[in-house]
């Protein structure tokens, strides 16, 4: 090799080198963005797939070279499912790390209690809790909005099936917990705008080992179907019991149903079962043309093969926060209130895990009923009901 | 309508099956130790988890299943004694109760680490339906709990009764200081205690999981319920407990069924209030032996 080509080929090299270093260390300063999710303590369920979800997005946005060109930087916080430690944690984002927007808390008490704070502050906060009071009365709440879809969406859409089938007196029956009350408030509300009678009206508790005597109840009663409104393994007791005691009458799950465990879980007891459920756990069965199928794909994919499990809906929910406030920051760049006018504005016909969001500035979460499809359990698996 | 009062008694059964299992296992140890183990719960937990692992994760067959189960949660039991009981210096009763409660919560810990949030279950012992009788069902599980739990109220009855060992334990709870002196290893009886209500426990979680399905933190509300019961019955009368888990499961399931279902917790509550005021040695203790007792 002469000197001179030698002298190329170094200077060709330093080049290279120099134009790694910048491709892969960014020049550009980091946007950072909070996250409280309750990872340990009670609702572990819903912060455990949510962080997964923060950690895996936050890989992919940075492999692909950051929000125009500034790496993103997701700083997760443990609430430990407690309101307290999620205030603790908020204030700890917000001063010491000055993040540009929070995501979570998981949720709705966590939430309630973080919106003066997140109105104080200035700072967006995008909920992953459901519990309609987040986002209403949405003048008190200018910083705050949520991306789960509403209880009452879910409630609306199990009403409407049932008027369509002539279903006019129910029994519900739910669970002990905010979730369960949430429903419960919902289904009495709904009630009479669908002309439908609630003739009983049952409760249990979350760690409950037989429900035989509530179903009982709700049978004497005359009802023609039961609601069961619940997360966790109470649900599939309840199935387990309603198959066992051969009701004769249709059982429906809420939206907290969506989970292929549950159908393992209850066997051939599930065979029947209604349910709302967002499209995230019925992907593979919706048409091509579908707005929502590629992301509900890749993002089911990615996750089951990052995390070997199904990231259920409650990842799903973080996802929606985070590409909204990802969009928000590549279009307006590093700017509070230009993020939120952003999301409130700018947010339409926009397709996420939930369903397609349409915000306003009269609704901070912009999902209705049409977020849910109506599926039936056959075989072991899911069924689109038309 | 006798059908419908059926139905409530049948489903008190299976909650109460449940009870009573848990409620035994406190007895084991309180009857040679004075202690009460609240980490009762988490072997029961162990029992059901570790049933799961080997049946449907490692698909051994059910009997060595079920006995590698219970041998790893004597183990646990084991452990628990050996690391946490036994070091102590001073034995008050009250610090190895706290401890116990150490245990439970660093059990629980483990627990999630291992099998993580989901719920489990397996198929029941017998495939099949539900009995009908009158109208009313029965789950063939619920037999099976009912049974198992009977086979373990006689074999410990004679353990306690009639067994060398079974003696020298109930004569710890009495006065350590005595065994001693007439020989007995005080240690041993208490290690052997904490295996023995381990694998009292796991069998009871064995034969719920396919009821109420098992998940890491189910342990508090079974000790809570296991507890009240062996109390109803009188602490460290086997029968006892066992009486008193029925009851209590019979009480609950009528209150949700002729009052209102979200009042069934707080009945139980309630009796348990109303027989520490009125008869503090339980339905079947007496009141002398309660007097002997150091907790």
């Amino acid at each position: 090799m002469k000197k001179g080509e030698k002298n190329i080929l170094s200077v060709f090299l330093v080049l290279m080198s120099f134009f790694c270093l910048s491709a892969n260390t960014y020049a550009k300063e980091p946007y950072k963005i909070g996250a409280l999710f309750a990872v340990t303590g009670a609702a572990s369920f819903l912060g455990e797939p949510e962080k997964n979800t923060a950690i895996m997005l936050q890989d992919q946005i940075n492999k692909a070279g950051g929000i125009n060109g500034h790496p993103l930087e997701i700083i997760i916080e443990d609430t430990k499912s407690d309101e307290t430690q999620a205030v603790l944690s908020a204030k700890k984002l917000l001063e010491r790390d000055n993040v540009l927007a929070i995501l979570g808390p998981s949720t709705t008490g966590e939430s309630m209690a973080l919106v003066p704070i997140m109105n104080n502050a200035k700072t967006p906060l995008i909920s992953c809790a459901a519990g309609a009071g987040i986002t209403n009365p949405v003048e008190e709440r200018y910083w705050i909005f949520k991306t789960p879809q509403y209880d009452t969406s879910a409630v609306e859409a199990i009403y409407t099936y049932m008027k369509k089938h002539g279903i006019a007196k129910v029994g519900i029956i739910t669970i002990s917990t905010g979730f369960g009350d949430a429903g419960k408030k919902a289904l009495h509300e709904l009630a009479p705008k669908f002309g439908i009678t609630i003739v009983a009206d049952e409760k249990y508790g979350p760690k409950d080992s037989d429900m035989t005597t509530q179903l009982t109840k709700i049978k004497a009663s005359g009802a023609q179907a039961v609601i069961n409104w619940s997360v966790g393994p109470g649900q599939v007791v309840v199935t387990k019991n309603w198959h066992d005691l051969k009701m004769g009458i249709p059982l429906y799950q809420s939206h907290g149903w969506g989970s292929k465990k549950n159908i393992e879980l209850a066997g051939k007891a599930a065979e029947g079962v209604i349910a709302p459920l967002g499209r995230l756990v019925v992907w593979d069965k919706l048409p091509d043309k579908h707005l929502q199928k590629a992301l509900l794909k890749k993002y089911t994919q990615d996750y089951e093969a990052r995390f070997k499990g199904d990231p259920g809906t409650f990842g799903g929910h973080a996802y929606d926060a985070i590409m909204m406030v990802v969009e928000a920051l590549k279009k307006e760049g590093p700017d509070k209130k230009k993020v939120r006018d952003y999301i409130e504005m700018k947010i339409k016909n926009w397709p996420g895990t939930g369903g397609i969001f349409n915000m306003s500035s009269k609704d901070h979460c912009g999902l209705d009923m049409s977020a849910f499809e109506m599926v039936v359990v056959k075989n072991g698996d899911w069924e689109l009901l038309k | 309508m006798i059908t419908v009062f059926l139905q409530f008694l049948f489903s008190g059964l299976t909650t109460g099956a449940v009870y009573a299992l848990v409620g035994m296992g406190f007895n084991i140890i309180y009857n040679s130790t004075s202690i009460i183990n609240l980490a009762q719960g988490e072997f029961v937990v162990i029992g059901g988890l570790m049933m799961w692992f080997f049946t449907e994760s490692a698909k051994l067959p059910f009997i060595l299943s079920a006995v590698l189960t219970v041998l790893s949660a004597g183990l646990v039991g084991l452990l628990m004694e050996r690391l946490t009981i036994k070091p102590l210096k001073k034995t008050d009763l009250l610090l190895m109760i706290m401890v116990t409660i150490a245990v439970s919560i660093l059990m629980r810990g483990i627990l999630m680490f291992k099998f993580g949030k989901d719920s489990y279950s397996y198929p029941p012992f017998t495939a099949g339906e539900p009995i009908t009788i009158a109208g009313a069902i029965i789950q063939q599980q619920t037999l099976w709990v009912i049974g198992i739990t009977g086979v373990c109220i006689v074999l410990l009855f004679f353990f306690f009764n009639k067994t060398i060992i079974g003696k020298a334990m109930r004569a710890c709870a009495v006065d350590t200081t005595a065994a001693k002196l007439v020989g007995i290893n005080v240690s041993q009886i208490v290690m052997i205690s904490f295996i023995l209500s381990a694998m009292v426990g796991a069998i009871g979680g064995i034969a719920i999981t396919p009821i109420s399905l098992m998940e890491y933190d189910k342990g508090p509300m079974l000790a809570v319920k296991g507890f009240c019961v062996a109390i109803m019955g009188g602490l460290g009368r086997g029968r006892g407990a066992v009486i008193g888990g029925f009851v209590l499961g019979i009480l609950e399931s009528m209150t949700a069924g002729y009052i209102h279902s979200g009042l069934k917790d707080a009945v139980a509550l309630v009796i348990m209030l109303a027989i520490l005021f009125f008869k503090p040695a339980g339905i079947f203790g007496s009141a002398t032996m309660a007097r002997l007792r150091k907790f």
